[in-house]
């Protein structure tokens, strides 16, 4: 199981907790991990990007650019993300070369979708809420959460 | 030992205020903040605007009690190391956020055992002043298996 490459991706503090949470999962795989600060557990395979949210076009410009090399030159055959900014490139980006795609929607958004949650929407295969409440037919679905 | 937080991404004054009003009619107790960048300086305990993940490791495995603004990160940590976590959210409406998920946070968890969650400076101090009856939550370090389980079928499928 080894040989399928999973790129892990999520901006520092809880959505790279709730994405390190899957590590029993992930760590079947050959994952390598992207985020904008490291945090113990996620080994030697890190790549850091920079810290950017909705408010800060020429960060997130930076960010996508960075994100779209990591998708080029690491070529995964699945994308995960728990958000942010950094997720949603790297789920859109991995969706346009062919690879599976998983957005896990933080559990914070209990009442709805984060913005980067809704946006991601349209290239995730998977598309997660961690709130049956928030599940629907056309929108994500609810398979557990991270808790 | 109490450990405050809020995070990095944005202060969070009307927090820290409260904190250190109660430290300062609270002297026997310790305190320390991670505040970030915020205008507010505590003039009753010590802090600082941000901690690297050890030093962060370190004051957190120090304190007793953690106070933490409503983020997932921190409530999610005091669980697993069983710390009662004692929690304020941050208010859009007052601009301390971009929305209000905290607040959701807040009314979504109230029922956890081992987080405390406190709407306002009254029910913020009157909870501190209740210390001892706190107690910490327990929380294993990974998801649960309904997750874990369609993660891994969708990755292999």
């Amino acid at each position: 199981m080894k040989n399928k490459k999973i790129l892990a991706v999520a901006s520092q503090g809880g959505h790279l907790i709730q994405l390190l949470r899957l590590k029993p999962v992930l760590d079947r795989f050959d994952t390598s991990y992207v985020s904008n600060q490291y945090r113990e557990g996620m080994g030697k395979d890190f790549s850091l990007v920079t810290d950017a949210n909705g408010d800060e076009k020429l960060k997130l410009i930076l960010l996508f650019l960075q994100m779209s090399w990591l998708i080029i030159t690491k070529r995964p055959d699945v994308v995960i993300s728990s958000g942010a900014a950094p997720g949603f490139f790297a789920v859109m980006l991995g969706k346009l070369i062919g690879a599976k795609t998983i957005w896990l929607d933080s559990i914070a958004n209990a009442e709805e979708l984060s913005l980067s949650g809704k946006k991601a929407g349209t290239f995730a295969d998977l598309w997660l809420t961690q709130w049956p409440n928030l599940a629907s037919p056309a929108g994500p679905k609810y398979q557990g959460r991270v808790l | 030992m109490i450990f405050l937080t809020v995070g990095t991404q944005l202060p969070f004054d009307r927090f820290v205020e409260i904190v250190d009003n109660f430290a300062a009619t609270h002297p026997e107790i310790e305190i320390f903040g991670q505040i970030g960048e915020g205008s507010y300086q505590p003039k009753h305990f010590e802090y600082c605007a941000f901690l690297d993940e050890h030093a962060y490791k370190a004051q957190f495995d120090k304190a007793s009690l953690i106070l933490a603004h409503a983020a997932m990160g921190s409530i999610i940590t005091s669980l697993i190391e069983s710390k009662p976590v004692v929690v304020f959210p941050r208010r859009a409406s007052l601009g301390e956020h971009r929305n209000e998920h905290q607040l959701a946070t807040c009314k979504n968890f109230e029922s956890l055992d081992g987080c405390y969650v406190t709407y306002d400076k009254a029910q913020l101090l009157s909870t501190l002043d209740d210390v001892t009856n706190l107690h910490g939550g327990h929380l294993g370090l990974y998801a649960n298996q309904e997750l874990l389980n369609s993660i891994e079928k969708f990755i292999l499928a």
